[in-house]
């Protein structure tokens, strides 16, 4: 059997990398910028009350829906006074946008990480199970058609109406639609690996299954839910947003970007730094998970294209 | 084939049962009484107990489920306290609106979005790709309402070129009619576009590097003959399932579109339903879209027959 | 076999060098390659893995990968005309006109939506202007002069609905419908069964005869090369060891590698054996059956008979060989004997014990006595997992403590002729050889009665074959294990079992011991095989004057 094929095939598959730091840089731009924007974030949320925020929950009638820049005097007990800039702005209760935007990130990551990590974890113990025995197979299978069949927002929607709203049942009727699509995935490796013939030769040598499974039929799920986690976090965050939007959300005392934007629509044609402010935030968060992604998957493995 | 589409049509039932249970457990899940939450705040004690009567809340749990799906399938999908119409009527009457933005949404991405991602296939690797995929992950992150009030800001306040919301029935005049209708199906259609022309480049690509396309070289075809004639149609069948797949991205697009652009269609219905708590509209609104999605993605099954002669012999 | 070796050659190549891309192995995937081809000459281009043979292939198409292999010297002359130095537009004019290709897997290889009769005419469409109808009548022509039956409703057939002969048959067709002066063939039957190729080979034959084309045929298989070549061309290492006529390469070597080739290649002739006394047989099967039954709800239910009331045995000391082609049901046999697969009846006997319908419970304790060496080494161990993991599994999941399991790892490694301190290492470390002792020493941790041999050495160079063939077969005699050996080689056959079970259509066509199938078949499929087993007239590894 001749490997020339193979020669060629494997030329082909990948560019070879520019020798010296810029080849290899533009390989991973994309994680590196990724990951960079997401640490930002991470830490911007996380320092929230260091960055001359106030608290964002504080409602201050004289100064409503002021533009950007405005600045407030405020008198202190001790009779000094200090100045505080709104830098985007106040709403249209007096809250300043700056902090509600700054404490805003934090939720809104936090709902992307959770739904991230949990779906996945639920979807790899589903997906392993389904795809190695064909009874489980065929129910779960079913199942989850059913689930993909309604579209994932209206799945989140109604889950929320069913529950009273916050941010758990928020996170939870995130989590239920992105399942299917994680047990798909880690099906279809499943059933492919499956076939391998190392596999078969640990069924000789005697490992039963639990232990098969998790050894030699697991490993080989993790680059491509590592890659799908970044896209689940991507999706959360915008999906948080959309529900907040509409009103059905996490209520606007937690400010996340979504209900930021969402009490801001009705004054948008004269107010718009209601909802740009926030808007971009969520829209560079989301592009940055987004890209790291994309950078995760051409390097760890190009075939998740397809699959995905 | 004809086995073939049989298959895939009996392949709906069950998955259509199970959208069914899903949406008829829905209401009994939800704490309180199921006749006293559809009636609603303002119902009086008689009113309840017609509805418990009609949905035959007293009887087990299976025989409620086939008395609502029964119902289901004579079309009667119950009563809309809050909106004071039959949930069938409500329906009938936003159907219009959401069906013609869905319709011009598709059609723009896929004119679009298809004939991009070939371009960024055949240009791998240059400035043309770079630009294309750069956009579909731009395209892709930023969330629907925020691209719409851009526009509007853009299009509709700072430049006056169309109206800012609304909608006006066909009846009324194509030429409003068509106005109000660009700014909202073309943010839409931007998702759409950005998922459709990402997986048609990776389709094409991948086909690009199969065995026969090294064949057809070989035989000296040119280089966008290639293309044509031998990596499209094979990559057909990847393609259409991602657009079919993408009616569902679609579907939960229309809502937000619909509250950023006010335009009375079935995605306002289902908002305005759920912050009502209105649940036999919320159930009927699932069940239709649920439909939908699985019946377009039956065609597309029953289209990759034309593409893909294996399947047909 | 004429040879007209005074024209001018149809195919000139001269100093031909191809850099490979920073990184690779060596600078050059092939290095200053020269050799020539003349009219109705069949050159051989034969070597082993990472020889360079495909790549020297593909640069004289012009076909090779625009950003990775670069042609980095030399000319290549075609009837005269220099193409290397051609333009892009100049060369795809020269392409399926001048020049014809067939690769190696003809299902991949030909357009699956598009009608076969349209993929022939396709070559007519780029380069003449023929009208529709004279278009139809050439891509008829040529396909009854690759004896394809029924042209008429082929034509409008698609790829899917024919064998994998019939497949290579449309290529070939496609390659020499506009009578090209050369004719490359990259492997053309090896994805072929034996019979299937020995067709192949033929037609080959024929049509460089009637129209005179030179034939660049490529391949790894020196029994190819001694059924068709004139001229032979060794290559290691990208670069050229030896060439000549077939006699001279073949029966009088002058290169140590070449020499070292063809002595590694399997005669078809069975040496003597001593029959086995008083043996006990290990594994004994009756009338064993599977059947896989496709259809369901809407379609025909469909019943495939993979294997078929098949009675076999295998005593201790002995290798039986199970041989016949894909489709004939050996696999799956295999595969029922080490229970990864449940059979649909009959029963199997380890040592008088059934096996056939355990539950994977009541299975377990049966694992050990039954063990198998599968055909692909890169996909027979867990990259993620090092090799003395691998090794070690099997014993601590049967009570072995890690320590005592370990100990027999590194024995095992020390007898399979690997370094013993090579445990801790990965299994991409190794090579395909190396690996499959690698499976050879995990096999034989479990102290297995029966060890199946699934195909092991079809996916390994021939030099490294000799080598991990002597290792089973001395791994039998220390063990004294009983041997199923499956395989379609029938010159490994021949060489390393005592007796051989024909199998074809899922039947045992024919059963006995070596010497008596090799010499004296009974059935007609049997005496079809043989006698399409290329070069069988030749004998290897005898060389003049030695």
């Amino acid at each position: 059997m001749s490997v020339e094929p193979a020669l060629l095939a494997k030329e082909t598959a990948a560019p070879a990398p520019k020798p010296g730091r810029t080849g290899r840089l533009g390989r991973d731009s994309g994680i590196i910028f990724g990951a960079a924007v997401l640490l930002l974030m991470t830490l911007i949320g996380i320092c929230a009350p260091l960055l001359g925020t106030k608290n964002p929950s504080d409602i201050n009638p004289a100064f409503r829906n002021r533009v950007p820049g405005i600045e407030q005097t405020i008198r202190n007990d001790d009779g000094s006074t200090t100045t505080f800039k709104y830098r985007m702005g106040t709403d249209s209760l007096g809250r300043d946008i700056y902090s509600r935007v700054v404490y805003g990130a934090r939720v809104s990551l936090l709902i992307g990480i959770a739904v991230a990590v949990i779906s996945i974890a639920i979807g790899l113990f589903i997906g392993l199970i389904a795809g190695y025995l064909r009874w489980v197979d065929a129910i779960v299978m079913r199942l989850m058609d059913g689930l993909m069949a309604i579209p994932a927002i209206l799945l989140a929607i109604a889950l929320v109406s069913l529950f009273r709203a916050g941010l758990v049942s928020v996170i939870i009727a995130i989590i239920i639609p992105e399942i299917p699509r994680v047990v798909r995935l880690v099906r279809s490796i499943v059933l492919s690996v499956r076939e391998e013939p190392y596999v078969e030769a640990a069924i000789m040598a005697g490992t039963r299954t639990p232990l098969l499974l998790v050894r030699h039929i697991l490993p080989n799920t993790i680059p491509a839910l590592i890659v799908q986690g970044t896209f689940i976090c991507a999706n959360a965050i915008l999906i948080e947003a959309i529900l907040s939007f509409l009103g059905i959300g996490i209520p606007p005392e937690t400010p996340t970007w979504g209900n930021i934007m969402a009490e801001g629509r009705g004054l948008f044609r004269i107010y718009p730094h209601n909802i740009f402010f926030p808007g971009i935030c969520l829209a560079l968060t989301v592009l940055a998970v987004n890209v790291l992604g994309d950078g995760l998957r051409d390097r760890l493995d190009p075939k998740l294209a397809r699959r995905m | 084939m004809a086995g073939y589409i049989l298959r895939r049509l009996a392949a709906t039932v069950p998955v259509m049962l199970i959208v069914a249970l899903f949406v008829f457990l829905m209401l009994r899940l939800t704490p309180g009484d199921p006749a006293a939450i559809i009636a609603g705040d303002n119902a009086n004690a008689e009113q309840i107990a017609l509805i418990r009567n009609r949905l035959g809340l007293d009887e087990p749990i299976i025989t409620q489920f086939f008395i609502w799906l029964m119902n289901i399938l004579r079309g009667d999908f119950g009563e809309s306290f809050f909106f004071k119409k039959t949930v069938a009527e409500l329906i009938a009457s936003r159907i219009e609106p959401t069906l013609a933005l869905s319709i011009a949404t598709i059609t723009i991405a896929v004119c679009i979005a298809v004939p991009l991602g070939v371009l960024a296939a055949y240009k791998q690797g240059t400035i043309i790709d770079k630009i294309v995929m750069g956009f579909s992950v731009l395209g892709f992150s930023v969330p629907v309402f925020v691209i719409g009030y851009s526009l509007i800001y853009l299009f509709a306040i700072k430049l006056n070129w169309v109206p800012v919301q609304g909608y006006q029935r066909i009846g009324d005049g194509f030429g409003g009619f068509l106005q109000r209708l660009i700014l909202p199906s073309v943010t839409l259609a931007v998702i759409y576009i950005a998922l459709i022309a990402r997986m048609t480049r990776t389709s094409v690509l991948d086909v690009m590097g199969e065995d026969y396309i090294r064949t057809a070289r070989a035989k000296g075809q040119v280089e966008y003959k290639v293309l044509f004639r031998h990596a499209l149609k094979n990559a057909a069948v990847p393609i259409v399932t991602v657009i079919g797949l993408g009616v569902a991205l679609l579907i939960g697009g229309v809502v937000v579109t619909e509250s950023v652009f006010t335009i009375p269609g079935l995605g306002r219905l289902t908002v305005d339903a759920v912050l009502a708590r209105d649940y036999p509209t919320i159930q009927a609104v699932i069940l239709l879209f649920s439909l939908v999605y699985v019946l377009i993605n039956l065609l597309i099954d029953i289209a990759y027959t034309l593409f893909d002669p294996r399947i047909r012999y | 076999m004429q040879m007209t070796a005074s024209a001018k050659p149809v195919l000139d190549v001269q100093g031909l060098t191809v850099r490979l891309p920073g990184g690779a192995d060596r600078i050059n995937a092939v290095e200053n390659v020269s050799f020539a081809v003349s009219p109705g000459e069949i050159v051989c281009v034969v070597g082993e893995s990472g020889s360079g043979k495909s790549v020297t292939a593909h640069a004289i198409m012009g076909l090779l990968p625009p950003r990775q292999l670069t042609v980095a010297g030399g000319r290549v002359l075609l009837e005269g005309d220099d193409i290397l130095a051609k333009s892009r537009a100049a060369m795809r004019k020269i392409r399926g006109a001048r020049i014809g290709m067939i690769f190696q897997e003809p299902m991949t290889a030909l357009n699956p939506v598009m009608k076969v009769g349209d993929q022939i005419a396709e070559v007519l469409d780029i380069h003449t202007a023929l009208n529709e109808r004279e278009r139809r009548q050439r891509v008829l022509d040529v396909m009854g002069s690759v004896h394809l039956p029924e042209p008429e409703r082929m034509i409008d057939v698609y790829p899917h609905q024919l064998s994998g002969g019939q497949r290579q048959r449309i290529m070939i067709a496609a390659a020499l419908v506009l009578d090209p002066a050369l004719l490359i063939a990259d492997e053309p039957t090896t994805a072929l069964d034996v019979t299937t190729q020995a067709q192949i080979l033929k037609l080959i034959k024929e049509l460089r005869e009637r129209r005179n084309t030179g034939v660049l045929f490529i391949t790894h298989d020196f029994g190819v090369v001694a059924e068709v070549a004139h001229r032979v061309v060794v290559m290691q290492h990208g670069r050229v060891v030896e060439q000549g006529t077939t006699e001279d390469v073949l029966r009088r070597p002058r290169d140590e590698y070449t020499r070292m080739l063809i002595r590694s290649v399997p005669s078809l002739s069975p040496p003597a054996r001593k029959p086995l006394e008083n043996s006990v047989a290990v594994l004994q099967t009756k009338a064993l059956n599977k059947t896989y039954t496709t259809g369901g709800l809407f379609t025909a239910r469909h019943d495939v008979r993979a294997a078929r009331d098949v009675n076999l045995i295998v005593c201790r000391g002995e290798t039986l060989g199970v041989v016949g082609e894909s489709g004939s049901g050996k696999s799956t046999v295999a595969r029922c004997i080490a229970r990864l697969i449940e059979p649909s009846d009959g029963a199997i006997l380890i040592e008088g014990a059934d096996v056939a319908k355990l539950s994977s419970r009541k299975l377990r304790p049966h694992r050990k006595r039954v063990q198998i060496v599968f055909q692909d080494p890169y996909r027979s161990l867990n990259p993620r997992r090092s090799v003395g993991a691998a090794i070690t599994e099997g014993p601590v999941n049967f009570g072995m403590t890690e320590g005592a399991a370990h100990e027999r790892a590194r024995e095992l490694m020390r007898l399979v002729g690997l370094d013993a301190d090579a445990l801790t290492r990965f299994p991409h470390q190794f090579s395909g050889g190396q690996r499959q002792r690698i499976c050879i020493a995990r096999a034989l941790a479990m102290e297995p009665e029966l060890l199946v041999a699934d195909e092991p050495v079809s996916a390994l160079d021939v030099s490294v074959q000799a080598q991990v063939l002597a290792l089973i077969d001395d791994v039998r005699k220390r063990f004294n294990l009983a041997v199923l050996f499956i395989t379609h080689d029938l010159r490994v056959a021949a060489q390393v079992c005592d007796r051989i079970a024909v199998m074809h259509r899922g039947e045992v066509v024919e059963e006995g011991p070596t010497a008596t199938v090799f010499g004296a078949p009974a059935h007609a499929y049997t005496r079809a095989l043989l006698d399409s087993a290329p070069g069988r007239d030749f004998d290897f590894g005898r060389f003049d004057a030695e």
